[in-house]
C-alpha cells in the first residue's frame, strides 16, 4: 500500500534532517522473506526468521536499508532468507563486517546472526570488541550447544559431557556461559536471553533489541532436534523449566502470556550486579532482559563523524595538506 | 697521502655535486629527526635528496650495542636523487660501537670521514674509554677518517642532558658543512618541534646555532651543493606520507587498519589529517578485522583501504579471498618488511609479490600494483581504487620499507576533480537485474548497493552464480570462475608494456619491480656510459601482466631480475638448475614467458646499492661475452 505523507529523511551525513513530501511504501510480510528456508524441520531457525520478519514489518524497515550479516554455519544461513540486503561471510567474522557497514551507513538497520561455534569459538575476539564498540545493531546468537553443518562437533557452549563426534566419550571441559561472558565486556549495553519456541517472548525481545540504542547482544537458546535433541528436546516442551525476568523496563508481555510462566522474577535491566548473579541460574533457564544502558558511548556515532564532505571541500582540503610539503620553483 | 673528498676550507666552500651522509646513534638520541631535518632543508633549497632509516627492531636497545645502532643515511644531490647511493661521505657517530654494524654492512670505504663524539673517550668508565680507544685505532686501520669532535662537551654548555638536543648540534654542524639555509633550518625545527612548548623550540634552534658556530670555527669540512634544476613545483615527503595523501586524494574515507611495522606510519598521518577531507582511520582490533570492516564498508558502497605489512597480509588473506568471491572493491596496501613470520620488521624485502598474486586458497585473481617510487606511492592509490570499482575486486598495492621511510621530491600533483570516488549511488536498481550480471564479452557486472531499491540480495562466499543464490550446480560454479577470471584479461588487454630504459636491444636486460628501480637505473645508465649493452624494464603492474615481453626478452642475449628476496645460488651446497628456487619475479616470469630467466636477489635487509648492481651487470656482461667466444 502506498500513500504519500512528510516523511523524514535522514541523509548520509546523519546530520540534516529535512521534511519532505514522498511516497511512502507499507512493507508486508512477503517484502522481508526470500526463497524457503533449508533448515531441517524442528530447528529452532524457522521461528526465530519468521520473527524477525515480522519485527521488520512492524517497524517498517524499508528492505533495501535492512542488512542482514552472518558468518558461517546452520543459522549463519539466515541472510539468504531475507528479502533484505544480505552478507554471508566469513567463518566468526560476521561482526567485523556489520560493523563496518554501519560504520559510515548509520542509516542502515542491521540484523547480525551468529551461531556458538561462530561467536564464542572462533569469532570471540570479534565479539569482545563489537560488544565494546556498541555500534547500533542487533546481534543474535542462535545458541544450540553443538557445531551442526560440519555434523555433530563439541561447541564452546556444549554441556560438560556432551557426546560428539570430536568427543565421543564425553566433552572434558565446562562450557562458556555466554551470558556471563558478554557482562563482564566494557561498554556492554544490552543483554537479553530468550527462546526460539517462546514465540510471544521471541518476539518483544527482538523488538526491543532493535529499539536499543547501541548494540543489542540477545541470545537465543535454540533447539537442534537432529545433533543436539537431548539439550533442549524436553525442556521445550515444559514451560516449567523457564524462569522469566520481569520488570518494567524490561521485555513485555501481556499479563496473560505473563500468567502461563510458574517462575516470575523481578529484575530491574539496570541492576549489573543482579545480572551478573541471575545470570548464573542454571536448574531454570532465565529469559528476559538482563542488562540494558542507553547511555553508553557509540562508536557508530564517532564513525559518522564527517560523513559526506563535498568534493569541493576534500579537494580544497587535500591541496592544503599538500602545500605543506611544496617548495615552489623559485 | 690518501686522497680526500674534503679540500682546505675556503670562503664560500668547495662545490660537490652530491653528499652522502649518515648520523648514528644508540636509539633515542634523535638520529632520525637530525638526518630528516638536513633532507628537508635540503629538499626546501632545491636539492634531490634520498633518505633511508637504520632502525633497530627494538624500541630502546642497549645502549652502546652494536645492534642497538639507530640512524639514517641522507644523499643530497644537485640532480634527482633516487636511491641511497654506495659509500657514506661523511658519517656522524654519536658513539664507536654503533659503527661497527654499518662497517659490517660495507656502508663505509677509504674516503668516508668519521666525525666522533669524544665523550666516550674522555667522560666513560675505564672499560668505556678502552673501547673507544680501541675502536678508533680499528677503524683507522680500516682507512677510515676518524676526526674527534667534542660534541657532549659543547652541548654541555646549553643543557644538562645532552641526550636529548645533540642531534640539534650535529644538524648545527652539518648545516655549516654543508652550508644549509638557516632560515630553512629554523623552520625546520620550528616545525618538527611544534607541538611542544616554545621554550623546547628556543633551546633546539640555540642548539643548532652553537653546532653550525662550532662548525665554522674549528672545521676544514665546507662545501656546497648547488641546487637542481627544476620546471615546476615539487613536494617532499616519505612513501608512507605519500600514500597516506595518495589516500586522500582518491577520495577514499575509510582506512581500517591495525599497527604493524612499517606500515603503521601511513595511519598516523591519516589519523592527523584524514578529518580535512571527510574520511576516519578505525583501528580494529586485529588485522582480520581491519578487513573484515573494510569489506564491510566496501559492501555499503565506499570503497575502504586497509594498510599492513606481510604477517598482515598473511591474515587477510580469507577475506581477501570472500572480496574475490563476492566481487568486493577494495584497496589493500602491504608495506612489505623482511620476511617470513616476524622476519625484520624494520628492514627492507620485497618478498611478498606471490602471496600477493597467489596467497589465498582456491582460485582468487585480483589485481597486484607495485609502486617504485614515492611518487607512485601518491598516484597508485587512486589508480588501485578506479580499477577496484571498475573491475569490482580487491587490488593490492605493494610498497616497502625502503619507500615507507626514503624521502624524495616529485613534481607537486594538482588534484582533479576526477580522483575522488563518485557519490554514493542510491538511485533504484533495475527490475530484476541480477546482482552479478556477468558480461559475457568482459566478465564484467554492476553491483547493487545498500540502500538501492530493487536491488537486494545477498552476499556470499558460497559459490554462486548471476542472481547470487547459493549454486548447485557445477556449471555455474565453472563459470563464476570464468567470469572473475575473464575480467582481468579484460584489464590486461588495456595495458602498455613500460618502456624500456636504454636501448631496445643488448647484451643484458634487468628486470625488476618496487624500490629497486632508482639503484637500478643508476647502475644501468653507468654501465652505459662504460659501454656496456645493458638496459633495464621495471614492472609496476604485476598482475596480470603486460602482453609483449617474451618478444622484449628475444632481443637479449640474457634476461635476469634483481630483487630484495630470496633466491637459491647456484653453486651452492646441494643446488643445481634442476631444484634451483629462483627469486620471485623471476619464478613468475618464467612461468608467464617460457624463457630463460636468471635472477640475483639477496635478503641482507638493505636496499640495493647501484655499486653493487653495477657489480652484477659487469659479471654478467662480461660471462655473455664469454659465452659467445667459447
Amino acid at each position: 500500500m502506498e500513500r504519500v505523507k512528510n516523511h523524514k529523511i535522514m541523509f548520509e551525513s546523519n546530520q540534516d534532517f529535512c521534511t519532505v513530501p514522498t511516497v511512502d511504501v507499507q512493507y508486508g510480510l512477503d517484502d522481508y522473506g526470500k526463497g524457503v528456508a533449508r533448515w531441517c524441520p524442528g530447528c529452532g531457525g524457522h521461528s526465530i526468521l519468521a520473527t524477525v520478519q515480522r519485527v521488520c514489518k512492524d517497524l517498517q524497515y524499508p528492505p533495501e536499508k535492512t542488512v542482514a550479516v552472518s558468518g558461517i554455519g546452520c543459522s549463519s544461513r539466515f541472510p539468504h532468507y531475507m528479502g533484505t540486503y544480505g552478507f554471508h561471510g566469513l567463518h566468526g567474522r560476521a561482526l567485523p563486517v556489520a560493523s563496518g557497514i554501519k560504520f559510515r551507513r548509520p542509516d542502515l538497520n542491521i540484523f547480525v546472526v551468529t551461531g556458538d561455534g561462530d561467536c564464542c569459538s572462533i569469532g570471540a575476539g570479534h565479539w569482545v570488541h563489537a560488544l565494546r564498540y556498541n555500534m547500533k545493531m542487533v546481534v543474535l546468537l542462535f545458541d544450540n550447544g553443538i557445531y551442526g553443518l560440519t555434523k555433530k562437533q563439541t561447541s564452546p557452549t556444549s554441556p560438560l559431557g556432551t557426546h560428539s563426534n570430536t568427543h565421543p566419550t564425553g566433552s572434558v571441559l565446562p562450557p562458556i556461559n555466554p551470558l556471563q561472558t558478554t557482562l563482564g565486556f566494557t561498554n556492554v549495553s544490552f543483554l537479553a536471553q530468550t527462546t526460539d519456541w517462546n514465540a510471544g517472548h521471541l518476539y518483544a525481545t527482538i523488538k526491543k533489541a532493535a529499539e536499543h540504542p547501541g548494540l543489542a547482544f540477545v541470545r537465543i537458546v535454540q533447539r537442534c532436534p537432529v545433533f543436539m535433541k537431548e539439550l533442549y528436546g524436553d525442556v521445550a516442551s515444559d514451560p516449567d523449566n523457564l524462569l522469566l525476568l520481569q520488570h518494567e523496563e524490561g521485555i513485555q508481555l501481556k499479563p496473560k502470556k505473563v500468567r502461563a510462566f510458574a517462575h516470575v522474577l523481578e529484575h530491574d535491566p539496570a541492576d549489573m550486579s543482579k545480572a551478573r548473579e541471575y545470570a548464573d541460574i542454571s536448574d531454570k533457564i532465565p529469559i528476559g532482559l538482563f542488562y540494558q544502558n542507553k547511555s553508553c558511548p557509540r562508536y557508530d556515532e564517532y564513525g559518522a563523524h564527517n560523513l559526506g564532505m563535498s568534493i569541493a571541500d576534500k579537494k580544497q582540503g587535500i591541496e592544503t595538506l599538500l602545500d605543506n610539503y611544496t617548495i615552489s620553483k623559485s | 697521502m690518501r686522497k680526500s673528498i674534503f679540500s682546505r676550507k675556503s670562503e664560500k666552500g668547495k662545490t660537490i655535486k652530491e653528499a652522502i651522509v649518515e648520523i648514528v646513534s644508540d636509539s633515542g638520541e634523535g638520529a632520525q629527526k637530525c638526518g630528516q631535518s638536513l633532507g628537508a632543508i635540503s629538499a626546501k633549497m632545491g636539492n634531490g635528496v634520498w633518505t633511508v632509516e637504520i632502525i633497530p627492531a627494538e624500541i630502546q636497545p642497549p645502549a652502546r650495542s652494536r645492534e642497538g645502532a639507530s640512524g639514517i643515511r641522507v644523499r643530497i644531490g644537485s640532480d634527482k636523487t633516487t636511491n641511497m647511493g654506495n659509500h657514506a661521505n661523511l658519517v656522524v657517530a654519536l658513539n664507536e660501537q654503533v659503527l661497527y654494524g654499518r662497517i659490517s654492512q660495507n656502508a663505509y670505504n677509504e674516503d668516508t670521514v668519521i666525525l666522533i663524539d669524544n665523550k666516550w673517550g674522555e667522560r666513560g668508565t675505564k672499560k668505556i674509554k678502552k673501547q673507544y680507544q680501541e675502536a678508533l685505532s680499528e677503524f683507522r686501520q680500516l682507512g677510515l677518517q676518524v676526526i674527534e669532535i667534542p660534541m657532549e662537551k659543547e652541548c654541555l654548555k646549553l643543557v644538562p642532558n645532552p641526550r636529548k638536543g645533540k642531534n640539534m648540534w650535529v644538524l648545527g654542524m652539518l648545516s655549516f658543512i654543508y652550508s644549509r639555509s638557516l632560515e630553512e633550518a629554523e623552520k625546520q625545527i620550528q616545525a618538527i618541534f611544534r607541538k611542544k612548548s616554545q621554550e623546547v623550540i628556543d633551546i633546539n634552534i640555540e642548539l643548532f646555532h652553537a653546532g653550525y658556530q662550532w662548525a665554522s670555527e674549528h672545521m676544514e669540512l665546507h662545501f656546497q651543493i648547488p641546487p637542481m634544476e627544476v620546471a615546476s613545483d615539487l613536494v617532499v615527503m616519505n612513501g608512507n606520507e605519500a600514500l597516506s595523501l595518495g589516500i586522500m586524494a582518491a577520495g577514499i574515507e575509510l582506512c581500517s587498519m591495525y599497527p604493524i611495522t612499517p606500515a603503521t606510519s601511513v595511519s598516523h598521518h591519516l589519523a592527523e589529517h584524514f578529518h580535512k577531507v571527510g574520511g576516519i582511520v578505525h583501528q580494529a582490533e586485529d588485522e582480520i578485522a581491519a578487513i573484515g570492516f573494510a569489506v564491510g564498508a566496501s559492501f555499503a558502497g565506499r570503497t575502504p583501504v586497509t594498510v599492513t605489512s606481510g604477517p598482515g597480509l598473511a591474515l587477510k588473506t580469507e577475506f581477501l579471498g570472500l572480496a574475490v568471491m563476492a566481487e568486493l572493491p577494495l584497496v589493500i596496501i602491504d608495506v612489505q618488511r623482511g620476511g617470513p613470520s616476524t622476519g625484520l620488521p624494520t628492514k627492507v624485502e620485497q618478498s611478498d609479490l606471490m602471496a600477493a598474486i597467489y596467497g589465498e586458497a582456491g582460485d582468487a585473481p585480483k589485481i597486484v600494483l607495485a609502486a617504485a617510487t614515492i611518487q607512485d606511492c601518491f598516484h597508485f592509490v587512486t589508480l588501485a581504487r578506479k580499477l577496484a570499482e571498475t573491475f569490482r575486486t580487491p587490488v593490492i598495492l605493494l610498497s616497502d620499507a625502503n619507500l615507507a621511510t626514503g624521502v624524495q621530491s616529485f613534481a607537486r600533483p594538482r588534484v582533479d576533480e576526477s580522483w575522488f570516488a563518485s557519490a554514493l549511488d542510491q538511485s533504484t536498481w533495475e527490475e530484476g537485474k541480477p546482482p552479478f550480471d556477468w558480461d559475457p564479452e568482459t566478465g564484467l557486472s554492476k553491483r547493487p548497493i545498500p540502500g538501492q531499491k530493487k536491488g537486494m540480495y545477498t552476499v556470499t562466499g558460497l559459490a554462486h552464480g548471476p542472481s547470487g543464490r547459493v549454486a548447485y550446480e557445477p556449471e555455474i560454479n565453472q563459470k563464476g570462475a570464468e567470469s572473475r577470471s575473464r575480467k582481468f584479461a579484460t584489464f590486461q588487454q588495456s595495458l602498455k608494456l613500460p618502456a624500456i630504459n636504454g636501448a631496445e636491444e643488448g647484451d643484458l636486460l634487468i628486470l625488476a619491480w618496487g624500490s629497486t628501480l632508482g639503484a637500478i637505473e643508476e647502475a644501468v645508465n653507468e654501465a652505459r656510459r662504460q659501454g656496456l649493452r645493458v638496459s633495464n624494464l621495471h614492472l609496476k603492474v604485476l598482475f596480470p601482466m603486460a602482453s609483449g615481453l617474451k618478444a622484449v626478452f628475444k632481443r637479449f642475449k640474457k634476461v635476469m631480475t634483481i630483487e630484495i628476496n630470496y633466491s637459491d645460488k647456484l653453486g651452492a651446497p646441494m643446488i643445481t638448475a634442476d631444484n634451483r628456487r629462483y627469486a620471485q619475479l623471476a619464478n613468475l616470469l618464467r612461468a608467464q614467458t617460457l624463457h630463460e630467466i636468471d635472477c640475483f636477489s639477496n635478503v641482507y635487509g638493505q636496499p640495493l646499492s647501484p655499486g653493487v648492481i653495477l657489480e652484477k651487470i659487469k659479471q654478467e656482461v662480461a660471462l655473455v661475452g664469454e659465452g659467445e667466444k667459447s
